[in-house]
């Protein structure tokens, strides 16, 4: 009796482990990646051009709007390859995505099988992650992939001595100023082209115009020239021979010439008084986009899909292109594709990457009906000519082929470091205490280098 | 619970009186719910004990988020960083003072409410649903409906002050005016909550003592001081203790109060220390810094509780006397 009393309560003990350790287990059991992964890993030939000839589904994690969607590249794909299902996982802003993505890497685990990489973070992939990535210098179409892109485009994306290379362009960032025509003319400002090229191809050319509009008495109350000074500053600030790095790899505010002279202008339109003092990327920027509380923003060629969506069919005809940029061509923003050594299907998102950066679809996700604004940095298709023709209708009909055309073909590239985006934001959050505070800019710019300070260490 | 009423455990009380079974057969007994309990203590070591000690290895060294395998030792230099570090101090009152402008209307108002709900009202089910509500509305629906109300541009709330010739008020720019709106959300979303914990708390007061007092003739006033307040003092305890711990890790309201930076403002007029702890960590990248500042505010919430408990002992042991 006492016997079977003690065996029952061992059984019983060792059920209730089980029954215990089957829990725990079932937290940690539904997380592997999806099950009809190929292991190859090197990539066979055999495998033709989608990497894969099993079923296979890529994981491709975004930020804001890539537009592959938008522009059916991914239905194109699914006919291309059809054994090949894309989920893209997206997140809204970059910043929040590199967030995650840097957590990831850290941990190794739960990266996408293609991860998009921006150029407010590609600095910080290439020093610290390049080897997570696949190397596109060894992949079997090395040469090729590499022949495509502007050369700036590439070195970007690869480390100094340029033997690794993390990740293929999408889009780039030729960037000049968007404005709104109809509150212009409103104003009495100027609207024939050969003016605003005259006009907008200095700072202070535009800040003249900034000046004539705030001055204006035709002009809607509570409209200003300018959404906020730090569009100003974040367009300028890449004119430079350097922006927030030098050129070896350090953090280097202090003494760039771009960080200098971009401040020096947007301190002087936010004590002009031409800003309407918003912060970029929240609620009431984006309906302002429609309500006309700012006549001008800084337009890399991305903008133009943002405005597009902010103002909507509304907005059509009323917003424009300036010809040209004020203090010379430059770029801001652009992606890469890479895809992490850790991804289960590597032969298939390598192929999945290459084909979306080819000609054939960086001159689609430009010249598509929705207009995105996505720039290819793939320099075969920037030289199409149905890229170079593309005009807009949204945007009065503007030129932007060639407008952009024009700025992408002569860009200055300063350095890129390892921590634009941080310090980016911290210079952004002081030239708004600067617009909307009235704080010296002396003032601000002693905190904004103290704060960068609490980045750089 | 049993620490703050300063009773003894009732495990302990029932073993003491009760004659002691033999050992073998007691042992034998409780081996089957150790291994119950064993998935919680699992979890626990996991996901509290485990980081809990990895966060202070962490913190004396110098760690980025990016190079996350490369560790130097660097002793106490992060906490050292911090006591002269003027963000943490900013980050440290603004901590304080969001925290008493949400948590004291709150808790004022919910024992208000509670008193009110405690009364036979019509539809009291309703109301007592109704207040729970702002609590189960999650925190980014609340908090980006308290930005378009604030928002200095467009917000209703700036035009009503221009309607009614008031001058109008930068809810976003300006320190107080900040603090003011996010205590708002928080007072909001938790009032409801703490009137809920007080009702309970009520209905377990013994109707005998307010008939006595409507025997001595106390009025509504004098029933709420002497018999309301007293019986709910281990509550009140339990509320001020919870509230002072969520106020010392402010963090989702703030952060979705600038659109996602994690800088509590232009001017840094509303960062709290979860916040910076954040903004160190995740954003400017300094793990080590953000494990000091982790450390830190556990302490500065220990320490709060325990200013806490002695304040109530020390009334206590006045009322006693």
């Amino acid at each position: 009796m006492r016997l079977r009393g003690t065996r029952r309560r061992t059984a019983a003990s060792m059920l209730a482990l089980v029954t215990a350790g089957a829990l725990s287990l079932a937290g940690c059991g539904s997380s592997s990646s999806d099950n009809s992964s190929d292991n190859a890993g090197g990539g066979s030939a055999s495998a033709g051009p989608c990497g894969t000839t099993k079923p296979t589904t890529l994981t491709v994690g975004l930020y804001g709007t890539f537009g592959f969607k938008e522009n059916g590249v991914w239905d194109a794909y699914k006919k291309a390859c059809p054994n090949i299902t894309i989920k893209e996982d997206d997140v809204e802003q970059s910043a929040d995505y590199w967030t995650k993505l840097k957590t990831r890497l850290a941990s190794g685990s739960g990266l996408d099988d293609v991860q998009g990489i921006e150029i407010g973070f590609v600095g910080d992939v290439v020093q610290n992650h390049a080897n997570q990535f696949v190397n596109w210098n060894k992949v079997a179409n090395a040469a090729a992939d590499k022949a495509e892109f502007y050369d700036w485009k590439w070195s970007m994306a690869s480390t100094a001595d340029g033997s690794d290379t993390v990740g293929l362009g999408t889009d780039t960032g030729p960037q000049t100023m968007c404005y709104r025509s109809d509150l212009f003319k409103q104003a009495g400002l100027p609207t024939d082209t050969a003016t605003l090229t005259k006009d907008f191809s200095t700072w202070d050319g535009y800040l003249a115009l900034g000046k004539q509009y705030e001055a204006s008495t035709t002009k809607p109350a509570n409209s200003h020239f300018v959404d906020t000074v730090n569009s100003i500053f974040n367009a300028a600030v890449y004119q430079g021979t350097e922006a927030y790095d030098n050129t070896s790899n350090q953090p280097d505010v202090e003494k760039s010439d771009g960080v200098k002279n971009a401040w020096s202008i947007a301190t002087q339109a936010a004590q002009d008084k031409l800003s309407a003092g918003l912060t970029q990327w929240v609620p009431d920027w984006n309906k302002a986009f429609s309500s006309g509380t700012f006549a001008t923003v800084a337009c890399p060629a991305w903008m133009m899909g943002y405005i597009q969506g902010q103002a909507g069919d509304a907005g059509s005809g009323k917003w424009a292109v300036a010809p040209v940029m004020p203090g010379g061509a430059s770029n801001w923003g652009g992606s890469w594709l890479g895809v992490p050594t850790a991804s289960k299907n590597q032969p298939a998102a390598i192929a999945l990457v290459e084909w979306l950066s080819n000609k054939a679809n960086q001159v689609t996700m430009w010249t598509a009906k929705a207009q995105g604004g996505h720039w290819p940095s793939n320099q075969q298709a920037a030289a199409d000519p149905s890229v170079g023709q593309a005009t807009s209708a949204y945007f009065g009909n503007a030129p932007v082929g060639k407008i952009y055309g024009q700025i992408a073909g002569s860009m200055k590239i300063p350095p890129i470091g390892q921590f634009d985006t941080q310090i980016q934001s911290l210079i952004n959050a002081q030239l708004t205490n600067v617009e909307t505070k009235g704080t010296s800019p002396d003032s601000a710019w002693s905190a904004a280098l103290d704060a960068v300070k609490q980045v750089t260490g | 619970m049993t620490t703050i009423t300063a009773e003894p455990a009732a495990g302990e009380e029932i073993s003491r009186r009760r004659p002691r079974r033999p050992r073998a057969a007691r042992s034998r007994g409780s081996r089957i719910a150790y291994v119950y309990i064993l998935p919680f203590f699992v979890v626990f070591a996991a996901f509290s004990v485990y980081p809990w000690l990895d966060t202070a290895w962490v913190s004396l060294h110098e760690v980025r988020l990016s190079t996350y395998d490369q560790h130097t030792w660097v002793g106490l230099a992060n906490y050292r960083n911090l006591l002269s570090n003027h963000y943490f101090w900013n980050a440290f009152r603004n901590t304080v003072t969001l925290g008493i402008i949400s948590a004291v209307p709150q808790l004022c108002v919910a024992l208000g409410i509670a008193h009110l709900l405690n009364h036979k009202l019509r539809g009291r089910t309703f109301f007592r649903v109704a207040i729970l509500m702002p609590y189960a509305t999650s925190l980014a629906a609340a908090t980006v409906i308290f930005l378009e109300l604030f928002s200095p541009k467009t917000g209703i709330i700036d035009w009503a002050l221009q309607t009614l010739h008031l001058p109008r008020v930068d809810w976003q720019g300006s320190k107080w005016p900040a603090q003011f709106a996010i205590a708002s959300i928080v007072t909001w979303r938790w009032t409801g909550y703490n009137a809920l914990i007080f009702l309970a708390g009520l209905q377990a007061v013994d109707q005998e003592l307010y008939a006595a007092a409507s025997v001595d003739g106390a009025g509504r006033w004098a029933k709420f001081r002497h018999v309301t307040l007293p019986g709910l003092r281990p509550t009140i305890i339990f509320a001020i203790i919870v509230s002072t711990i969520g106020s010392a890790q402010l963090f989702g309201e703030p952060l979705l109060y600038h659109g996602g930076l994690p800088d509590g403002g232009t001017q840094n007029q509303y960062q709290t220390l979860g916040l910076l702890m954040y903004q160190q960590g995740w954003t400017n990248d300094r793990l080590g810094l953000a494990s000091a500042t982790a450390w830190s505010m556990f302490v500065i919430i220990l320490l709060a509780v325990v200013v806490n408990l002695l304040i109530a002992r020390r009334r206590e042991r006045r009322a006693a006397r």
